[in-house]
C-alpha cells in the first residue's frame, strides 16, 4: 500500500493517521478535512470552551513535533464529494482528485437543523465555528435562551447559558430526557440536575417551529404555548457525513455499513468513529472514536479483518457541576439501584451516587455521578466481563 | 513545603488532593510516596481519583495515563506531562514540596500584578 488517504480530520481521522505510522504505514499519506481548523477536541465546547473557562489553544489535538512525525499531507477546507466505484480515488469538492490504495472513512455526523435554522439568533453546536459564534454571541449581555433538546449536547449547552447568567429554558420532545440512554429512573434523577441549576425544563412537547423574521424571537411548542427567545440553541442529534459516498459502492444506512473489523465491502476502505455503523452499531462516543482506529488500520494493512472491535460502550457529560459517567450495554428490562451514595428530592446527593444496572444477577452496565473513583473500578470490571456488584460495592 | 496527612492515612494504593493552586494530588505507590499536579492535562479531571498501578495513575475521565516518577504521559489522550513535587516524611507526617515555578505563579497571582 503506497497511499492512504483518511477522509475526516477530527477526532477518529487524526487517530487513525496515528496509527497508520504506529503501525508501520511509511508510505504517502494525505488527510482530509472540510474544516479548515486542524484536528480539535470537541468535548469542551459545549462546556469549558462556551464559558470561556478555556481558550482555543486547550482544543487541539496534536501539535507540531507530532504533525512533523506524522508527515501527512493536510488538504484541510476542502470536502471529499466522492469516491469511485474501485474505492481508488477519492474526489474532492475543488475538483481534485485524490489516487489511493486505502481509505479510511472518518467523516463524522453533522448537527441536525431544524425548518428556520437560517433566522440570525439559531445556533446547532458541533463544530468550532459554531461555538465561535455561540460564544460571541452569549457574550453580548443577559439573554433568553431556549435549548431544544434535552440530550447531552442540551444539556451541558444549557448548564453552560446559565452559568454565564442567561435566562434558560429546555425543551425535550420525550417525557423525559436521556429515557434512551440511562432508563427512566436514572434519567429522571439527571433531569433533577436541571432543576438545580436553575434552568427550566419543558418535556412532552416538539417544537412546531421558530418564530421571527429575520432574528429569532421565539420558540413555538406543539402544545401551542410560545417560549420568547433571544437566542436558540438546535440539539437534536446528529446525522453520519455520508452524503459524499452515494455514488460509491459503498452500503450506507444511517452510517457506512462495516464489519465488526470496521472494514466496509471493499477491503481497502475501512471506517471509523461517529459515521461508521460497525458491526451493526453507530457510536457517536468520543471513546469509539478513539478506540475503532487502532483495529481499522490493523485491518486495513493487513487486507482482510484480522482483528474485531467491540469496545465497552463508555460515555460521560458535565453539567450544571455534575459529571455523569456511564458504561455498558443496558436493557429496558434492567434493573437498577444505587449502590453508593444516594439520590435525594430526585435529585444526586453532594456526595453523588454510582448506580448498577442489572440483569439476572449480572451487572450490565453502571453510571456514576460525581463519583470517578468507584466508577472507574467498576467500568474496568465490566470491561473484563466480571460481576461487579461485589467489586463496586466492596 | 505544605503538611499532607499522616503517613498512616495514607496507605498502599491510595491517594489524596490537596488544595493548592493549582491542586496537587499525593500518592502512595506500594510504599513510595509520590505528588503530582492532580489535574489531567488533557480535560479537567483529578489524577487523586485515578487507577493507580505501580508507578501509573489513569486518568479518571479518558484513561490518560501519567508516571508518578517523572510525570510524563505514557498513552494518549494526554499529551503534555503534569508537575512533580518532592514529598518527604518528618515525624509520621507526610509534606510536599511544591515546585519553585509554581510557587513563583501562586505569589504573583496573589500580588495581582504583573512582575
Amino acid at each position: 500500500m503506497k497511499t492512504v488517504t483518511v477522509v475526516g480530520a477530527s477526532l477518529s481521522g487524526l487517530y487513525a493517521a496515528r496509527e497508520l505510522r504506529a503501525q508501520g504505514f511509511d508510505g504517502r499519506l494525505v488527510v482530509v478535512g472540510d474544516e479548515p481548523h486542524r484536528p480539535y477536541d470537541r468535548p469542551p465546547l459545549s462546556k469549558d470552551f462556551l464559558t470561556g473557562r478555556s481558550g482555543e489553544d486547550r482544543l487541539a489535538l496534536s501539535d507540531a513535533e507530532e504533525t512533523t512525525e506524522l508527515d501527512a499531507e493536510w488538504l484541510l477546507g476542502v470536502r471529499a464529494r466522492g469516491l469511485d466505484a474501485r474505492g481508488r480515488t477519492v474526489l474532492l469538492g475543488d475538483g481534485r482528485t485524490v489516487s489511493t490504495d486505502g481509505v479510511i472513512i472518518a467523516t463524522g455526523a453533522s448537527a441536525r437543523r431544524l425548518p428556520g435554522c437560517e433566522l440570525a439568533g439559531v445556533h446547532t453546536l458541533r463544530t468550532l465555528d459554531d461555538a465561535r459564534a455561540l460564544r460571541a454571541e452569549l457574550g453580548a449581555g443577559t439573554r433568553r435562551v431556549v435549548v431544544i433538546g434535552g440530550g447531552f449536547i442540551g444539556a451541558e449547552t444549557a448548564s453552560s447559558c446559565a452559568g454565564l447568567g442567561h435566562d434558560v429554558t429546555v425543551v425535550e420532545a420525550a417525557p423525559l430526557p436521556l429515557v434512551p440512554q440511562l432508563g427512566p429512573e436514572m434519567a429522571a434523577v439527571c433531569a433533577g440536575l436541571h432543576r438545580r441549576g436553575g434552568v427550566d425544563l419543558v418535556t412532552g412537547t416538539g417544537v412546531a417551529g421558530l418564530r421571527g423574521t429575520v432574528a429569532v424571537t421565539g420558540v413555538e411548542l406543539a402544545d401551542g404555548r410560545l417560549l420568547p427567545a433571544d437566542i436558540v440553541i438546535v440539539g437534536i442529534g446528529a446525522i453520519p457525513n455520508t452524503d459524499w459516498l452515494a455514488g460509491s459502492t459503498l452500503a450506507l444506512h444511517d452510517g457506512v455499513l462495516c464489519d465488526d473489523g470496521c472494514v466496509t465491502a471493499l477491503p481497502q476502505v475501512v471506517a471509523v468513529g461517529d459515521v461508521a455503523r460497525v458491526g451493526g452499531t453507530r457510536a457517536e462516543h468520543w471513546t469509539s472514536a478513539t478506540e475503532q482506529p487502532r483495529v481499522a488500520v490493523r485491518n486495513l494493512l493487513a487486507g482482510h479483518t484480522a482483528e474485531t472491535v467491540r469496545p465497552l460502550p463508555y460515555f460521560w457529560s458535565d453539567q450544571y457541576g455534575a459529571r455523569i459517567q456511564f458504561a455498558g450495554r443496558r436493557l429496558d428490562t434492567d434493573t437498577v439501584r444505587i449502590a453508593e451514595g444516594g439520590v435525594t428530592d430526585g435529585t444526586p446527593d453532594e456526595g453523588g451516587f454510582l448506580a448498577l444496572y442489572e440483569r439476572d444477577g449480572r451487572t450490565t452496565a453502571v453510571l456514576s455521578v460525581d463519583r470517578p473513583r468507584p466508577f472507574m473500578r467498576a467500568r474496568r470490571e465490566l470491561g473484563r466481563g466480571v460481576t461487579v456488584a461485589e467489586a463496586a460495592v466492596s | 513545603m505544605i503538611p499532607v496527612c499522616r503517613l498512616d492515612d495514607l496507605p498502599a494504593g491510595e491517594s489524596v488532593r490537596i488544595d493548592t493552586t493549582p491542586p496537587i494530588a499525593v500518592f502512595n505507590a506500594d510504599g513510595e510516596l509520590y505528588a503530582i499536579d492532580d489535574t489531567c492535562t488533557h480535560q479537567d479531571a483529578s489524577l487523586s481519583e485515578g487507577w493507580l498501578e505501580g508507578c501509573l495513575v489513569e486518568c479518571p475521565l479518558h484513561a490518560a495515563s501519567f508516571d508518578l516518577r517523572t510525570g510524563r504521559p505514557t498513552c494518549l489522550p494526554a499529551r503534555r506531562a503534569v508537575r512533580t513535587h518532592r514529598v518527604t516524611v518528618d515525624d509520621g507526617i507526610v509534606h510536599v514540596h511544591v515546585a519553585a515555578e509554581v510557587v513563583a505563579v501562586v505569589a504573583s497571582e496573589e500580588e495581582g500584578t504583573a512582575a
